[in-house]
């Protein structure tokens, strides 16, 4: 269900995002998807890579400092409401968002986007009792090959 | 518009008279007054009195000036250990103030005065101010912070008693600074150099010119400054910059002042008695040789200094000074033996720092801190390497943690300096330690 997200720790500055992307090359793991969130003086890169193991500690080896997080990678309906449909479902029973970030492709009329919750194992609850399809971690890895 | 700073600065105020006292006689009197300093200390301070006896020294070995050489050194590590009060020679009624300054532990340094005190502390301000020229009919700013900090209190009460009109405004709210210097026709300030160049910038700004107003007289001190500072600071604003000494363990502002010729500072010798030692051996240094000097309180009653180690580096000015004064002078401070730094008047050591992070994160990280001068006004940032314990994927759980980092240092330093978190490995690592501080204030 829970899939693992890497992230990385990142001063705002031009030229910091490129070497854990060198890193990610040599190992031949492929970045499925990721986001930056950024403040005035850092950033945090958070991504989903095809090998998580494999990553974190070659990133680690060069001196990262990287956490891994589970997140969860919710098919959302690719149409108007879409989204307010499925953020619906967390609203009544204060279940908070962290964040959100959604992968480059769709699958059948759905996009995918990963979830940061607070409390992720009531979120999967929810998510199954409406019928949303919450994607499992080996066709997230994988995702770049399947779409 | 000003009158010449010089006209005034060379006329004789009669509460410099103690200045010009004859060489022998001053020297009787400082060997009256350590005798009895000595005594009071050896009777009623637990410390100095075992550490004399450790020495096999009772009070009446002291039979010269030159017998100060056997007494034991005093250092700020005493102060702290016996914190509060365990230096203190008076009984707590019969002390009137306190003042503290911050220490390395986070813990202040205490220090105490009786009436007396507190007296011998206004008259050498008195004399200091009037060494500068200042006296009645002047208007005196004082942008010393007052409170445990003994700049403010200390300036105040010497300009009051001098007869001068005194507004307290202490530090902080430039504008409204500016505003008083020039509404209350303000004739001299007392400030650190480096804010006072912050001042005369913002006037500029604001379409002032200090030049143009009637203040004559700057009153510097509480940080260490450069001749092209002064020089910077005297042609941009048409005072006369003087630099006035004291530390807080000593009595504050007070133990040392410039004279018009602004050519060294004379100590107040009938009230500190000052040595230059070798900071590695102890020795005392032949006159005009550069080392650390040491100063003995020798009047005061609620806590005696007996060779207190400053840490600051000088030496003595073996010619007599053309103003006629007998008392002796030092160079101007040029560095310091330990690694504290001096932050907008407040002392900080490295180690202060290490504490303020250690308290938020349990171990130390690696960190760095960068000086800078920005506008005039020193600034401070603390880099510290982010960590694998403290790394969220959460912005805002590292945004508050490096607000806790700040409160922190806030509490510890007694000043608000900036934070920014770095990439591990991102500070310069030499021979395996890390170079704490990274001074550009003058680059």
């Amino acid at each position: 269900m829970k899939i693992h997200q890497l992230s990385l720790f990142l001063e705002n500055r031009p030229g910091h995002l490129i070497e854990p992307m060198r890193v990610l090359a040599r190992e031949g793991v492929d970045v499925r998807t990721l986001s930056v969130a950024d403040t005035a003086q850092f950033g945090i890169l958070r991504m989903i890579v095809s090998d998580w193991p494999k990553a974190s500690q070659a990133l680690q080896n060069a001196g990262y400092v990287v956490k891994v997080t589970e997140v969860l990678a919710v098919e959302v309906p690719d149409r108007p409401g879409g989204l307010a449909e499925v953020l619906a479902l967390f609203q009544a029973g204060s279940i908070n968002v962290e964040y959100l970030y959604a992968f480059p492709f769709g699958r059948a009329g759905k996009a995918v986007i990963i979830f940061r919750f607070d409390k992720p194992d009531e979120a999967i609850e929810r998510l199954r009792t409406a019928g949303i399809n919450v994607v499992d971690s080996v066709e997230v890895y994988n995702s770049g090959m399947t779409a | 518009m000003k009158e010449n700073p010089e006209a005034r600065a060379t006329a004789f105020h009669p509460a410099s008279a103690p200045d010009y006292i004859p060489a022998p006689l001053l020297r009787g009197l400082q060997l009256k007054r350590l005798q009895a300093i000595v005594r009071r200390a050896y009777e009623r301070v637990d410390l100095f009195r075992e550490r004399l006896k450790e020495r096999g020294l009772v009070p009446d070995d002291i039979q010269s000036l030159g017998d100060i050489a056997r007494l034991p050194f005093t250092v700020k590590n005493d102060l702290r250990d016996t914190y509060p009060f365990g230096l203190f020679a008076s009984p707590l009624e019969e002390i009137v103030r306190l003042h503290a300054s911050s220490g390395t532990t986070g813990k202040p340094i205490v220090v105490a005065y009786t009436k007396e005190d507190v007296e011998v502390w206004t008259s050498v301000m008195v004399r200091t101010l009037a060494s500068f020229g200042l006296g009645h009919g002047d208007v005196i700013q004082n942008s010393y912070g007052y409170g445990l900090f003994t700049g403010g209190l200390g300036a105040h009460y010497g300009a009051e008693d001098l007869g001068a009109t005194v507004i307290p405004i202490s530090g902080g709210n430039t504008d409204r600074q500016i505003m008083v210097m020039r509404d209350f026709r303000v004739t001299a300030i007392c400030s650190t150099p480096s804010y006072f160049l912050h001042l005369t910038e913002r006037a500029a700004e604001l379409g002032i010119d200090m030049r143009e107003l009637p203040v004559r007289v700057g009153v510097f001190g509480a940080e260490p400054w450069t001749d092209s500072m002064r020089r910077h600071l005297e042609a941009c604003s048409g005072i006369k910059a003087y630099d006035l000494y004291g530390l807080s363990e000593i009595v504050g502002p007070g133990v040392a002042c410039e004279c018009y010729l602004q050519d060294g500072l004379h100590f107040f010798e009938d009230h500190f008695y000052p040595e230059i030692i070798d900071p590695q051996t102890g020795d005392t240094l032949p006159d005009g040789a550069e080392g650390e000097l040491v100063l003995t309180t020798l009047s005061k009653q609620a806590m005696p200094m007996i060779r207190y180690r400053t840490r600051d580096i000088t030496a003595f000015i073996t010619a007599p000074c053309a103003c006629g004064r007998t008392h002796r002078r030092m160079r101007r401070i040029s560095r310091r033996s330990d690694d504290m730094f001096i932050i907008r008047g407040v002392n900080v050591f490295p180690s202060q720092v290490e504490t303020a992070l250690l308290q938020v994160e349990g171990t130390l990280p690696h960190y760095q801190i960068i000086l800078t001068r920005q506008k005039g006004l020193d600034e401070m940032e603390v880099q510290v390497e982010v960590t694998p314990e403290i790394f969220s994927d959460k912005i805002g759980a590292l945004e508050q943690f490096e607000a806790r980092l700040m409160d922190s240092l806030e509490c510890v330093l007694g000043i608000r300096v900036a934070v920014r978190l770095v990439e591990p490995h991102s500070i310069q690592r030499s021979e395996g330690k890390a170079k704490r501080i990274v001074d550009k204030r003058n680059s």
